[in-house]
Parts: structure tokens; sequence; C-alpha cells
């Protein structure tokens, strides 16, 4: 009995050390994680352009998309599509707008599961908002801050049947990258390069 | 009693119970048809229509304040799903997708003949590698995602342009799956009743089983903090349902209010409940013969006749009022004398029967009057007030108790007649002088504000108050509901030629969207195309190898491939030789609901209706001229513009021209029976002096305080003639038979008090309507009574 009681103890003894040296690693990530969120949650707002491949199986080579990229904290994110169509899309809180030529036209976000995740992935990153990330996606950090990447999985099965999952690459507090996969394999690039103007803090139009 | 008398009161029971049972069987309505005109126009016809059973009429705009955005949309659903299921409604909408599958199904299937972009030229090799380009540039766009799986059968984007031609009706935003305001603090839904909107039992039944599934929706488990949530409700039937319960609330009130005063007036004078309650059997059996009058001349009988009947035949009350006072002056000094012994009747009766004669000139007026309202109103009392003449001449003396009497009045008689003293030991010419002052100055008032004088809109009339239809042109604008008031009105044969009409009619008004005349407006044509337009449509279509030939030349370039849209191939193919679509393909799409909304098959035809929406929400009138003339231009054989406030407005303006000229022509009436019964035309005029004096110082008076006349005010100038005619034709006997005679100044004194009262407690009723009537006659039957006292005696 008394043996056996030991036994066990060594028993979680030995687990017990097993998570400790385990913890460094994973409280390194959370860690790092944290200061990433941190980081960008200090960047009131950005500017950068973007350029966009979309692979799609039904077209023959991938479409090219370019234009502006605009972030307001806390909530209100901005995408120009100057080339190869003017259109701008904006989000403000659950408000998402679309424009093309003189028409606009107005969604919530709520109701359209399939924008949904796209939308949020890059808003809730560039907010620093973890705490809708986490709702949202199962998040997923590898690296380190200087080069780091977010993989985020849609949580809601309605979301997944349209994004698989969202990948976004960045130094520090600057995205790089933001890969986006759809259920059906057809994918998207989507690369950032810092716009002129950003450093500024009355930028011209 | 004789045996004569014995048939008297017999015959009167028997008329009573006549009455009673035409009473009971009679049909009452309370909707506005009272205002609707007997014989009308073809253009008020299709006016009364839409106010009937127009789908704007019958709309009820529904708003959910209070609690968090979630609770409300909750509570929204619910409600929503409850009234679904509730026959009263045609449909329930709140933003939710119920039909959206059915919807997308039905847009889809039938995309080429339902997109306007289907054209000859969509479908030459130029227009299809123009729209490829755009939809492949749709593919690059988030919206990609969701269409991409469209392109292959509709690489054109007809599906996408068919939902861009159905968003051009607005609808409010969504949120929580459900609608709300433009700010998000209310969620916004919007019920059809199946009962017409000037039904207003069925339309309070349908407010009741909103308020009950919102009630129930609060109740359920899933709403977290249903009790912050509150409800709004707005609309033509909630107006309708509101201001019959405000007249009625008020009437009781009222009439609980004012009867009391007056008994209690009548108790302190009479000193006698008998006297009290015999007092009231004249005007009683006078509203139940009146009611009996209207339910055989009409073939129903109107809430506001039964509402505002009573008051007119106030008069009523006064004659036993004259009876039971003024049969006393036989008694000896000082002696309560039994009433009726005297022959009473010689003095009496003569004089009222002359006065019950000039009121009933002033009311037979109304009879020929187009709406139905005033005619009926016009039945009542005349019907009322002979009756009521009649059982206080013959059947109330044979009711009193032997030995009855009442206080003696003489003192209080002989006070009025110290203070008339006074006044008549003035010079005749002072007196007459300064009632032409007053007439001039009332006739110099008037005529200053002879612009403004009437007011000529129905709302006037409306007793809904002004925060409430602010509320409404609120909740109306954030539901993108047309106002409700103008409507371009397509009439045809078939549903095809209406359907033909509209479309050309769209096509007038498509340009007086830009030019900011209209917003917009909605047109069944828009969920579906006439044949002509179908038809027109598939012959855009071209043959299989031409399309194949096209399409192979439109892709040569393009990142789209021929080869992945053989589905499309097919579908063209497939719309070039299927049916047509028709109203049935409708059935059971929210495309459908409003198709159903703006299509009215009569037994005439067939009526299309395009609400317009105005272009500027502060100023919601639409400028109709140049509505008009682009759809003159257009040369429309059965399309009219129908603006319900400028017709509505005119109809009423047409009553009170009408009612001002019954009224005069009852005023000739008038004169010509003084004349006749008075053999004389001194008599007569200084009979008349006092109520013409009486009727121009309160019209001035209410031009003074900027009051604008109504049809109910020259209603009430009836009545003060009604009513003043007794005072004046006592003082004119009083005058022949040399003097003032105690009894008869008591009995015009407590006459006078008792519609004082009862019309001065209507002035602050909050109802319109009744204020108009009671400012006008309470003031109108004092100075009725003070310029008689001075005026008609000759010395």
């Amino acid at each position: 009995m008394r043996r056996q009681r030991v036994g066990m103890r060594s028993a979680a003894a030995g687990l017990g050390a097993l998570l400790w040296l385990a913890a460094p690693g994973a409280r390194a990530a959370s860690a790092d994680l944290d200061e990433l969120m941190r980081l960008l949650a200090a960047r009131r707002e950005g500017q950068v352009e973007f350029v966009e491949q979309h692979y799609r199986k039904l077209l023959k080579r991938p479409v090219e998309s370019s234009g502006i990229l605009v972030y307001e904290a806390p909530d209100r994110l901005e995408k120009r599509t100057l080339e190869p169509r003017a259109e701008t899309l904006s989000i403000t809180g659950e408000r998402l707008s679309i424009q093309r030529g003189s028409r606009s036209r107005a969604l919530d976000l709520t109701a359209y599961p399939a924008i949904g995740p796209f939308v949020e992935s890059m808003r809730a990153t560039l907010g620093g908002n973890l705490g809708t990330l986490a709702r949202i996606f199962t998040v997923d950090f590898d690296g380190d801050l200087s080069h780091w990447t977010l993989t985020l999985v849609p949580r809601d099965a309605q979301a997944q049947s349209y994004v698989s999952r969202v990948r976004i690459e960045g130094a520090r507090e600057r995205l790089l990258q933001v890969e986006i996969l759809e259920a059906d394999g057809d994918h998207s690039v989507m690369t950032l390069r810092e716009h002129p103007t950003t450093s500024s803090s009355h930028p011209t139009p | 009693m004789t045996v004569r008398e014995a048939w008297v009161v017999a015959a009167w029971v028997c008329a009573l119970a006549l009455a009673a049972v035409l009473a009971a069987r009679a049909r009452y309505i309370a909707d506005l048809s009272a205002f609707l005109p007997r014989s009308p126009t073809p253009r008020q016809a299709l006016l009364v229509d839409q106010l009937r059973y127009g789908p704007t009429s019958r709309l009820v705009l529904v708003a959910l304040d209070g609690a968090d955005a979630k609770t409300r949309a909750a509570v929204s659903v619910a409600m929503a799903h409850r009234l679904r299921d509730d026959p009263e409604f045609t449909s329930v909408n709140n933003g939710e997708e119920i039909s959206a599958d059915n919807d997308r199904r039905f847009i889809y299937e039938h995309r080429y003949l339902l997109s306007e972009a289907v054209t000859p030229q969509r479908f030459s090799t130029e227009g299809l590698k123009a729209a490829l380009e755009e939809t492949i540039a749709d593919l690059a766009s988030p919206e990609g995602v969701a269409l991409k799986s469209l392109v292959p059968h509709d690489p054109t984007g007809e599906t996408v342009q068919i939902i861009e031609q159905l968003s051009r009706t607005p609808t409010p935003p969504t949120r929580d799956g459900v609608w709300v305001s433009p700010d998000g603090a209310r969620a916004l839904l919007l019920a059809e009743t199946r009962a017409a909107g000037s039904d207003t039992d069925a339309q309070e039944r349908s407010l009741q089983a909103i308020r009950e599934a919102f009630a129930a929706a609060r109740r359920a488990p899933e709403s977290a903090e249903p009790h912050g949530v509150r409800l709004t409700m707005s609309g033509p039937g909630v107006f309708a349902v509101t201001a019959r319960a405000n007249i009625e609330q008020a009437v009781v009130r009222l009439s609980i209010a004012g009867a009391s005063l007056i008994a209690v007036v009548l108790l302190t004078v009479y000193r006698s409940l008998a006297a009290l309650v015999l007092g009231l059997l004249p005007v009683a059996t006078g509203a139940l013969i009146g009611v009996a009058a209207v339910a055989l001349g009409f073939p129903a009988v109107h809430g506001i006749t039964l509402g505002f009947g009573v008051t007119l035949i106030g008069e009523s009350v006064d004659y036993s009022i004259y009876f039971f006072i003024q049969s006393l002056r036989t008694a000896p000094p000082g002696v309560d004398a039994p009433i009726g012994a005297s022959p009473w009747q010689e003095r009496l009766w003569p004089t009222m029967r002359l006065g019950m004669l000039t009121s009933v000139c002033g009311f037979a007026s109304l009879l020929p009057s187009g709406f139905p309202g005033l005619a009926q109103l016009g039945a009542y009392s005349v019907s009322g007030l002979i009756a009521a003449a009649l059982v206080t001449r013959f059947v109330l003396p044979e009711l009193l108790p032997r030995g009855f009497t009442i206080r003696d009045l003489k003192p209080a008689g002989e006070h009025i007649a110290r203070l008339l003293g006074v006044l008549r030991r003035q010079r005749q010419s002072v007196l007459w002088g300064l009632a032409l002052g007053i007439l001039c100055a009332a006739l110099l008032v008037l005529y200053g504000a002879r612009g403004s004088l009437w007011n000529r809109e129905l709302a006037s009339l409306s007793p809904i108050p002004l925060p409430m239809q602010r509320q409404d042109a609120k909740l109306r604008g954030e539901l993108g509901a047309p106002n409700a008031l103008d409507l371009v009105v397509v009439s045809g044969n078939t549903l095809e030629s209406v359907l033909q009409e509209a479309e050309r009619a769209g096509q007038a008004l498509e340009p007086l969207i830009d030019q900011k005349v209209i917003a917009g407006f909605d047109s069944p044509a828009n969920y579906l195309p006439s044949i002509d337009t179908q038809a027109a449509r598939r012959a855009s279509l071209p043959d299989p190898e031409r399309l194949r030939d096209d399409l192979e030349r439109a892709t040569a370039g393009l990142a789209l491939d021929a080869s992945r849209l053989r589905p499309f191939l097919d579908d063209v193919e497939a719309a070039r030789h299927g049916p047509w679509v028709t109203a049935q393909d409708l059935k059971g799409t929210s495309l459908g609901a409003g198709f159903d909304a703006l299509i009215l098959r009569g037994p005439d035809g067939w009526n299309a209706l395009l609400p317009l929406r105005t272009a500027d929400s502060a100023r919601p009138d639409i400028d109709d001229t140049r509505v008009e003339s682009a759809l003159a231009r257009a040369h429309l054989q059965g399309t009219q513009l129908l603006d319900l406030k400028r017709e509505s407005d005119a109809l009423y303006t047409d009553y009170l021209h009408e009612a001002v000229r019954l009224s005069s022509a009852g005023f000739l009436a008038i004169v010509v029976l003084l004349g006749l019964a008075l053999h004389s035309a001194s008599r007569a005029s200084r009979v008349l002096a006092p109520l013409v004096l009486a009727v121009l110082t309160v019209a001035a008076a209410l031009a003074a305080c900027r009051v604008q006349l109504t049809i109910l005010h020259l209603v009430g100038m009836l009545l003060i003639v009604a009513v003043g005619s007794n005072y004046a034709l006592f003082f004119d006997r009083l005058d022949r038979a040399g003097g003032a005679d105690s009894m008869t100044l008591a009995s015009l004194g407590v006459a006078n008090l008792c519609t004082v009262i009862g019309f001065g407690l209507l002035s602050f009723s909050g109802v319109p309507v009744l204020e108009a009537l009671g400012t006008t006659v309470a003031p109108g039957a004092f100075l009725a009574l003070a310029f008689a006292s001075v005026l008609t005696p000759r010395a």
C-alpha cells in the first residue's frame, strides 16, 4: 500500500517535471504572441499597398489585383482596389459596404459567413485584438517577433465551408503577406508593402 | 288619463319599441367610409379604393426599442415567426431571410427572362467579352467566394444583375439577421394585414395580435433581457384604431361628466328626482328615433353619427326644461302649483314648435350632402328633434305623477328680469348701435382672415396627435416604405396589359430619379416582367451554334476558358424554349409578396400600383405636375398619378364648399319660415339678428385666435342657430305678451347653462372634431341668449 502510494507520488512528480520542462517553450511562444498583439495594438492607423494574386481553378491563370489597404483603430478597415477595376470595400464595426463606380451597397457582416473570416482575420490582427481572433479562429503562432506566422482556422463550420485557413506572415508590427485558402482549394496571396505616406500622420490622398 | 291620452302613451311606447328593433337590427360601421363620397367620380373611386383596400393602408409599421441589439433581434424573430402563422396577416417582414432559398432559386432559374441586361447587344461577341471581364474582376473581389460556383452557369452575371435590380427598392439595414433603423437603435418589422385598412375592427384585432406576439416573444426563454424591449406600432390601421378609441373615450368621458354636471344643475333647479328622470325622456326618445331613422334611410349607421348625434339634439334637453319651468307660471304667486294643469300648450307649444322647426330647417340642409357622415347627422337630428318635441308636448304631460311639483324658480327669474331691466332702460338706438359695432368688428376680423379662414385639409379632422404623425413619418423613412401618399396607378383589362403599361410608366418615371423629383418607385413589373418584355429578352438569346462561336471569340485572351462554360450554353438553350414566368412562379418568394401588394384585381379589371418615394424626406410633397407631365409625354392611356393627400383634401374641400352652400340654403329656409310664421319682417329680423350676430362673433373670435374653421365648426354654427332660435323666439313671445316673465327667463337661464356646460366640456376633449363643436357652440349659445335678450324685444 505504502509503496504504491509513493509510486503514485513519484509518477505525479515526474508528470510535473515533464510539464515544467515543456513550459518554457510554450511560455515563450505565448509571450511572443502577446507582445506581437501589443505592438500591433499600439499602431492606431496604417496604410499599405497591396498586390493580390487570386488562384482560381475556374481560371486559366491567376488574376492580379492591387490597391491600398487602410486601417484605423479600433475597427475600421478599407480595401481600395485600384486595378483591374476600381472598387472600395470598407468595414466599420459590423457594417460592410462595397462601392463600385457610382453604386454602393451596405451589408451586415454577421449575415455573410463567407466574407466574415476574410475581413476579421485582417482587422483583428491589425488591431492586435487576440480576443476577437481567438473567438473566431483557432490561432496558431509560429516563429518569433522578428518574423512570425499566424495560422487562423475558422471555428464556425459554415465559415469553414468557404475559408479553410488564413495565414498571415509579418515582421514585428508589419504585415508582409496574407494567404487565404478557400475550402475548394482556390487560394489568394496578398503581398503588402509599406505605403510611402504611412510615416506621415496626415496622409495625403 | 283619458282614453285619448292613454292612446298617446301607447303610441309612444310602440314607436320606442319599433325604433329599438330598427336600431338593434341596424348595421354599424366604424370605418372611414363616413368621409367618402356617396357617388364618387372614377378618380374618387380610385382614391376610395386605395384608402380602403390599398396595400399602403394595410401596413403596420412595428419598431422595437430598448434592451440590447441581440435581445431586440430575438424578439423580432419570435414575433415574426408567430405572426407569419396568423391568418390575419398576408405578409410579415423583418429582414429575416425566410424565403431566401426560394428567392435565389426563382431568380436563378428565370435569370434570362428577368434580367434587364439581356439584350441582343449583351449576347454579341463584344457584349459577352465585356460581361466576362466583369465577372473575372468579380472573382478577384471578396464576393468572388460566393459567386464562383455560379460562374460556369451564369458567366454574364445575370443573377447578380437581377439582385441589383431588386435592390433599387431600398430595404433597411440588417443587423443580427433582422432589419434595424440606420442608427441600429431599433429593430423594425413590417406587417401587412389581410383586412382592408378601412375595417377598423379587423385592424384592431391585427394590432392586438401583434401585441400578443410581442408579449409572447418577451416571455420566450431565448430572449435574455426581454423586459427592456418596448413596442411601437404605426400606420393607417393604428391611426384608425387610435382615432376611434380617442373619440370613444372622449365621448364617454365627457358624456358622463357633462351628464353629471347637468344632472346636478337640474336637481338643484327642480329639487325633484322625478323631474330629472322625466326630463330626460324627450332627449332619450329623440336619440333612439334618430338612430332608427338613419338605419331606415341609409345602408349602415356610421360611428360618428352615434358619436355626435346626441350632442346635436342636446337642444331637446331644453324642451323639458321649458316645459317644467314655464308650466308653473299659471300658479298663484308663492304656491307650488301642479304642472300640466294649465293651458300651457297654448302659450309654450307654438313657440317651442317654431323653435324646433327652425332647427329642423337648419339640420335638414345637411340631408342632401354628398358627405355621408353629414347627411346622416342631418337625418339623425331632424328626426330626433321632431320626436323629442312631440314627446315633450304630448307624452310628458301624461306621465307626470299626481301632484308633481318642482321648486318655484320665480325668485331666480325675477333676478334675471332685474338684470335685463337695467339693459332695457338703455335706449334702443344705443343697444343696436352697440350690436352694429360688434357686427362691424366681427366682419372686419373675418375679412382680414378671409384667405385662411377655412382649413382645407382633411388632416384637420384627424384625431391623431402630431407627435404620432411625426413618428409615423420617421418609421416610414427608416423602413424605406413609401409615404403612402403618391401612387401612379395603371388600369387595364388584363394582367399582361397593366404590366406592359407599368413598364412603360416606369420608363417615363426613370428620368425623374436623376432629376431628383422622386427618389424612386416600386412597380409590379420589377418582380414580374410582362410576357412582351420576356419575349424580347428571349429573342436576344442566340442559338447554340452562334453562342458557342461568339463565346469562343469572346474568351480569346481572357483568363476564363470557354470550355468551362458548357453549362452556360445548355442553360441559355433551355431558356430559349422554356415556359414564360408567371405570377404562379412567384409564389413562396419574397418577390411574390412584393408583387401581390402592387397588383389589385377589381371587378372592372386590373390595377398596377407604382408607389413613388420622395426625394427629400424633409419635404414629403412630390412635385405632381412634373410627374404628370412625364407620364403625359409617354402617352399612357390607363395611367394616372394619384396623390392621396391632394385628392382627399380636394374631396374634403368639396364637402366644405357644399356644406357652406347647404347651410346658407338652410339659413334662407329659416328666414322664410320665421317670416311666414311671425307674419312680420320686423319680428323675424329681431329674432334673426341675435343669431347672426352670435354666429359671426364666434367665427370672428375663432379667426382672431388663429383657429382655422373646419366642417365641424360649420355644424357648430348650425347648432348655435338651432339653440339660439328658441331663445330669441321666447323673447319675441314675451315681448308680445307684454314684458318680462320671470319663469320664462328662469327656464332660458337654466337651458343655456346646461348647453354651455355640455359643449364647454367638449372644448377640453383633446379631439379636434369635438373641440371644434365645443368651442363654437358653448360661447355661441351664451352669446345668442345675451344678444336675444337685448335685441329681440322692441322696447
